[in-house]
């Protein structure tokens, strides 16, 4: 009974949302101000539906309705309770619910906090917003129902991919869907823009706290989910150049050289085309990428075939969504102009720059990613694109990215002078070069990509205080230089990785001694272990440092029984300024097991650098003045009733 | 300089610029690009030596054989119709099983043997590599276009 209500809520939110949509987009353009009035409304009853909807399907997983296919398919009785709630977005049809209903959150929250925009300007993002929701709940409705029965019952489900069942499993995804919906937003703003014909100062500075707050999201999203594989997938990589974490990577770099332009676009009104155009991308590529890594395109092309209703209807989508802006973009860009003109030498060159870089790196993540797919699916045959390529090919975009980093935020606006800048850089880099080839040395080897990378990482928080010291001492001048030192923190985590990192695949015997990074590892013995719904082999593996006892350490190889697949659980030492991270392998013969010990000095920087990129965001995105006209609407509200 | 001679000097930087970055990426790109070809092709010697490529198939029942080292694994790879032996230094990926499919990068040493650098077994029991599925696929279409 109770998923057929969430069926129903479904459908009714479907109504909801074609119905508000229309009303919004046909009200702005005929300056109907009753239509118009009822897309706030429809959005927050529009929300309220999908979660009713998603509140029944966790329902279904809590009481194990094996009833439900998609339960049925993603859940099984022994699973523990957070896993079953987590389930709810385990497979394809309730990760589009996931969606949806971030959709709706986003959408309901620009419905509350839009009360300062013109009313035309907000009845347009709204119905853009919905029109978005229609085309995403039309889409499970008819091809990917989460609700669907499966008649005669299971008497028990086949269980969550066991590598789903981690804490990250219930932070990840939400995170990062939270990011890539948030990119709808700064998209709807835009095609609005577009619609009305006026993209100005005004039309950024709405759009720069959303497009913050999503990268923010998005940024932590993929920590997250780089973190998880490095402790779940048992072999300590932390970034595999995999298309599904290349589907997120594109998005985000794709918003990252948005949030700045958008900032150009605010303070000086140039770059308005290339503006509106990064903002369709940005969402056409998390589109892309919810799509790539749901709909089963990845893991096999013609995955289509299996099921070609999914596949033209998402290609349908798609094209709907990006092309339409896209042909309104062309339509409508003579209209727009290009803005202030400016030297150069000055901020507006040096964002600049960072937007071609940012958007090269995109495209080539975009290829190496893509150009595969596309192949196959052409029959062209088979063939991959290894990391080599995109690690080739990154280190020389994103060092002169850094190296302008440096010297962007001290810049000023419209003109600046060379030797002005090089006046007040020139103690940073030489500290900064000085420090940073000389930090290799004290690890133990020098070697010349570390001392690059460090010297670049050096440079970006010398030149970042240092901006401090001139700007303005504004929330978002701070939130700048916070995200820039985030992006030097996880600089350093990558360069002192890929350059010290140790490791050491070992046959041992309970008794044997493994040596790696200057640390030993004995393996004291390994016993059996019963879990909720798993049989594991368990490891005790003590660490010394110099004969001293550090820890205890405790991997695992787990059978699940269900599925009966084997996972390795890697035990970890976290420390600030090295990991060490033992997984056991397979038993052998006489006794012993396969171990994989690893030294991972520094690792932690990286994600601890995403999260102050993230908080920088957050700060940036607080910034009195985007509340400012809000307030000064309400004052003057209050001010007309007196 | 005129400030229309400023813009062209500045769009001619930005053109060289991107052109150098195009280059970079395609050579990136044409270097590291990883062909696909199956145990059958590899015995037809289509396979290139001394550069790297993925196999794929079905490890052998029965071929998965540890070295005294423990650390060094052989196993047979399969598409049903030829099989390449190949040689792997390191721990096998959880999913890695006999009987299942599996893909493997690495290169052909003059001896024949596979030596592989890498070795893939995806996320779920249920899935199939496309590569290993195409390989069986395909010799099974051979041998039917053989049969009289």
């Amino acid at each position: 009974m109770i998923p057929e209500l969430g069926q129903v809520a479904l459908s009714l939110a479907l109504a909801v949302a074609l119905f508000a949509s229309v009303s919004a987009l046909a009200g702005a353009e005929k300056s109907n101000a009753e239509w118009m009035a009822f897309a706030r409304p429809a959005s927050q009853s529009l929300t309220l539906l999908v979660a009713f909807a998603f509140g029944c399907l966790v329902h279904a997983f809590v009481v194990n309705d094996f009833s439900v296919a998609y339960v049925a398919n993603n859940s099984n009785s022994a699973l523990p309770l957070q896993y079953r709630v987590a389930g709810a977005w385990g497979g394809h049809e309730g990760s589009l619910l996931l969606w949806t209903l971030i959709l709706g959150v986003w959408t309901s929250a620009v419905a509350l906090f839009s009360r300062h925009l013109p009313e035309e300007m907000a009845a347009r993002v709204l119905g853009v917003m919905n029109l978005i929701s229609t085309g995403f709940l039309a889409f499970m409705l008819f091809t990917s129902n989460p609700f669907d029965r499966l008649l005669p019952a299971p008497a028990d489900g086949r269980d969550l991919n066991p590598l789903l069942q981690d804490p990250g499993m219930v932070l990840h995804p939400p995170m990062l869907y939270m990011g890539y919906v948030g990119f709808s937003v700064a998209f709807s703003f835009a095609v609005a823009a577009l619609l009305a014909g006026r993209l100005d100062a005004t039309w950024a500075r709405w759009s720069r706290p959303w497009t913050t707050v999503a990268w923010v999201f998005l940024t932590i999203g993929i920590a997250l989910g780089s973190g998880w594989a490095y402790y779940e997938l048992g072999w300590g990589g932390w970034w595999f150049w995999d298309p599904v974490e290349n589907a997120s990577f594109m998005p985000w770099l794709c918003g990252t050289a948005l949030i700045h332009s958008l900032a150009v676009t605010e303070k000086r009104g140039a770059f308005r085309s290339w503006t509106v155009l990064l903002a369709i991308f940005a969402f056409a590529l998390s589109l892309l990428g919810t799509f790539l890594v749901r709909s089963g395109v990845l893991t096999s092309v013609h995955a289509f075939a299996v099921d070609p209703k999914r596949g033209v209807f998402i290609l349908g989508l798609f094209a709907l969504f990006v092309g339409g802006a896209l042909a309104l973009y062309a339509w409508r860009t003579a209209r727009i102009g290009l803005g202030g003109s400016f030297a150069p030498v000055s901020r507006e060159s040096f964002l600049l720059a960072n937007n071609v870089l940012l958007a090269a790196a995109a495209g080539t993540v975009f290829l190496g990613t893509l150009y595969p797919l596309a192949l196959d699916a052409l029959g062209g045959g088979k063939i991959s694109v290894g990391p080599q390529y995109f690690e080739a090919v990154f280190v020389p975009i994103m060092a002169p990215a850094l190296f302008l980093m440096g010297i962007g935020p001290l810049a000023r606006w419209k003109h600046s002078s060379l030797p002005e800048l090089a006046v007040l850089l020139r103690w940073a880099l030489a500290v900064s070069l000085t420090l940073g080839l000389l930090l290799p040395l004290a690890m133990g080897s020098w070697k010349p990509m570390v001392g690059f990378g460090l010297s670049l990482a050096l440079w970006v928080v010398l030149a970042s205080l240092l901006s401090l010291r001139k700007g303005a001492r504004t929330r978002s001048q701070y939130g700048m230089v916070v995200a820039h030192i985030g992006m030097a923190v996880f600089v350093v985590g990558v360069t002192l990785v890929k350059g010290y990192e140790a490791e050491k695949d070992a046959r041992m015997r309970p008794g044997d001694t493994v040596e790696v990074g200057g640390y030993s590892f004995l393996l004291e013995g390994v016993a059996d272990v019963a879990g909720p719904n798993y049989q594991a082999a368990r490891a005790k593996v003590s660490v010394s440092r110099e004969g001293r006892p550090l820890r205890v350490l405790h991997p695992e190889r787990r059978l699940y029984t269900v599925q009966q697949s084997v996972m390795t659980e890697a035990a970890i030492d976290t420390g600030l300024t090295r990991d060490l991270y033992v997984s056991l392998g397979d038993p052998l013969e006489g006794g012993a097991w396969l171990v994989k010990v690893q030294y991972k000095p520094f690792i932690d920087w990286i994600w601890g650098g995403c999260l102050i990129m993230a908080l920088g965001g957050l700060l940036a995105a607080t910034d009195r003045r985007y509340r400012f006209s809000l307030q000064a609407k309400q004052d003057n509200v209050v001010e007309a009733a007196a | 300089m005129k400030p229309r001679h400023k813009r062209i000097a500045a769009i001619a930087i930005g053109v060289v610029a991107l052109g150098i970055v195009t280059a970079l990426v395609l050579s990136a790109f044409q270097e590291n690009l990883v062909f696909f070809f199956t145990p059958s092709e590899v015995a037809a010697n289509k396979a290139p030596q001394g550069r790297t490529f993925r196999i794929g198939g079905m490890v052998e029942k029965g071929s998965v054989r540890r070295q005294a080292d423990g650390v060094t694994v052989q196993f047979t790879v399969t598409d049903t119709a030829k099989s390449i032996a190949v040689n792997y230094r390191g721990a096998l990926p959880d999913l890695f099983r006999e009987g299942k499919g599996v893909v493997a990068q690495g290169q052909l040493s003059a001896d024949g043997v596979f030596r592989a650098s890498e070795v893939l077994a995806k996320h779920d029991e249920n899935y199939m590599p496309p590569e290993a599925k195409l390989a069986v696929e395909k010799a099974h279409e051979a041998s039917r276009t053989l049969k009289p």
